[in-house]
């Protein structure tokens, strides 16, 4: 019985692995043709295409890792290598040519009637502080930041790598503290000009009239004229904009990911160029573009003369206020 | 010179991240940092594959155009390596890069992200060649060795591989010609801006 039944394993066992054996040959015959795992599986140029990027699931903490592919890098690449030089160096370098030649042309923009040794005040100190500390720190941040878009190409040569790099180490610590008080010093302005810097009626009749800067024309004007408001226009929303977005370089990743870098870097190198270029002419007239301009800002007081030919319904103002010109700050030079 | 690159084959891939541990290890990676990492595409779902990435030391690379101090430079087996002490931590590099190998050791310190870091294709640094200083900035230099990168020489299933550009690829295509498919080179058209026809 027990011989038996060890037969009858046998034969069973056997069966079985002929069974096997034969199931498993078509199917062995089949395989090179029938499986093809990548059939189904991701595809680089499918998932580039729809996304232009690739990211999944990883195990690292930093889950910024978890994107492996984003080839928008390379755009941004082409925009700071060569439209952002090319955009800031024409900005830049044409109002630099544009001003000189209106230099020669024009000259200096005289007091008509020269100097009447009377004086009247035009900013108060807190307003000449809050002018100077902002354009202070704008001449730095932009030379440190025009350092990051031209120095390889303009210092580097000259200087050597290990002193470059300090120059520029140091510049971007300058770039990034001095942020903070440029943005109040933008707030400040914005704050304590607002008054004298909406766009009204005078203004059109100013332009109309070349604005005395073109031409000989004296168009009357308030407190502050439509190429003033126009800079602090240019200051207010400028000033924000490169604020916004350079604090958004500041923080990496904080509200933004790399795209969004990406273009918060195009837009303040673009918006810093225009705005370099634009100080640039507000320097010019500040200084050399205009006898008795600089005091304004430098003493706070202006020459009676000089407020009637460029200012002329601020002065009525003032003397209605009371605010009448007086003889003090006698001058041991004049300007000329 | 042979020209270096590395090659992921997904299909071979098992995201067992010994090349990430074997690279953190070897260069004694700060905590934060990854140079190489690991990444799973469509987890758990039919057709998933994992990847291993790090920096893909480009042809004609983007850090190296971008940085505004000059800092990248190549070696003779176009490896993309930097200075450290050039660096100034703008983060540049990582705007440009298409596979976000950049790594800084400060994130969204204002004053400084501290000094880039990224894999060296186990090349270390300008500094002499396997000298404490390299060590230190940039971690072991195992090409001057005659060795490949520890993360391909580690992994298990040979997914990952390191090596003369024209080896590895002649590799992969005999892969793929033999088991019958291919996922492709992962990466090397953005990098190299060519691929390996499968
Ligand atoms: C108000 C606050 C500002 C902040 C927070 C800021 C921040 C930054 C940051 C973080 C960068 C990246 C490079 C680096 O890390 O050093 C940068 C670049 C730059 N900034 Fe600013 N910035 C500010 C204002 C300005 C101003 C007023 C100017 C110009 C007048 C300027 C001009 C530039 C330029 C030209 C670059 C280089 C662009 C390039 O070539 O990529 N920035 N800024
Ligand atoms: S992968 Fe990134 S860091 Fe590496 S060479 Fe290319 S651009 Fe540079
Ligand atoms: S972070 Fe360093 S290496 Fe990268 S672009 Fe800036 S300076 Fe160059």
């Amino acid at each position: 019985m027990a011989r038996l039944f060890a037969h009858a394993r046998i034969i069973i066992g056997a069966l079985a692995l002929l069974f096997v054996v034969a199931a498993a040959a078509p199917a062995m015959a089949q395989q090179p043709t029938s499986v093809n795992p990548t059939a189904a599986a991701v595809n680089e140029d499918q998932l580039l295409r729809q996304l232009n990027q690739i990211s999944g699931r990883c195990t690292l903490p930093d889950q910024k890792a978890c994107t492996i592919e984003q080839p928008g890098g390379r755009d941004w690449r082409d925009f700071h290598q060569v439209t952002l030089p090319w955009i800031a160096a024409i900005a830049i370098l044409g109002m630099l040519a544009l001003l000189v030649v209106f230099y020669l042309i024009r000259g200096m923009v005289k007091i008509e009637n020269g100097r009447s040794g009377r004086v009247i005040v035009r900013f108060n100190s807190l307003e000449r502080f809050v002018h100077w500390v902002t354009a202070t720190c704008f001449i730095i941040l932009a030379i440190s930041g025009l350092n990051i878009t031209f120095g390889k190409t303009l210092l580097l040569p000259l200087m050597g790598p290990e002193a470059f790099t300090v120059w520029s180490q140091w510049g971007k610590y300058a770039h990034n503290y001095l942020s903070f008080p440029f943005t109040i010093g933008v707030v400040m302005i914005s704050l304590i000009w607002i008054a004298g810097n909406v766009p009204n009626r005078i203004d059109v009749e100013w332009l109309k009239r070349g604005g005395g800067i073109v031409g000989n024309d004296h168009p009357p004007a308030e407190r502050f004229n439509a190429g003033q408001k126009l800079i602090y226009w240019i200051v207010v929303i400028g000033g924000t904009a490169v604020a916004v977005t350079g604090y958004l370089l500041m923080f990496p990743f904080y509200g933004t990911d790399i795209a969004g870098m990406q273009l918060a870097q195009v837009i303040h190198g673009i918006v810093s160029g225009l705005f370099v270029a634009a100080m640039l002419g507000h320097i010019y007239i500040g200084t050399i573009g205009m006898e008795g301009a600089f005091e304004a800002m430098g003493e706070g007081t202006v020459d009676e003369n000089w407020a009637r030919q460029h200012h002329a319904l601020w002065l009525e103002e003032e003397k209605a206020k009371g605010h009448a010109p007086s003889g003090a700050a006698p001058r041991a030079t004049p300007a000329e | 010179m042979a020209r270096m690159k590395f090659l992921c084959d997904a299909d071979r891939c098992i995201e067992c991240n010994a090349c990430v541990t074997a690279c953190k290890n070897e260069h004694e990676v700060p905590w934060g940092l990854n140079r190489r990492r690991v990444v799973t595409i469509n987890d758990g779902q039919p057709g998933e594959r994992s990847i291993s990435m790090a920096c893909m030391h480009c042809t004609d690379a983007p850090c190296a155009a971008v940085c505004p101090v000059n800092c990248f430079y190549t070696t003779a087996d176009a490896v993309v390596l930097h200075s450290k002490d050039l660096c100034i931590g703008c983060g540049y590099c990582f705007y440009a890069c298409p596979f976000g190998a950049p790594q800084y050791p400060k994130v969204g310190n204002f004053g400084s992200r501290g000094k880039m870091d990224k894999c060296t294709y186990c090349a270390g640094g300008p500094e002499a060649d396997n000298s404490p200083a390299e060590y230190a900035k940039y971690g072991a230099n195992r090409l001057a060795e005659g060795k490949l990168p520890l993360c391909a020489e580690m992994c298990s299933t040979k997914s990952l591989l390191a090596g003369d550009g024209e080896i590895i690829a002649q590799i992969y295509k005999e892969r793929v010609v033999k088991r019958g498919y291919g996922s492709g080179a992962w990466g090397w058209k953005t990098a190299y801006k060519e691929t390996i026809a499968s």
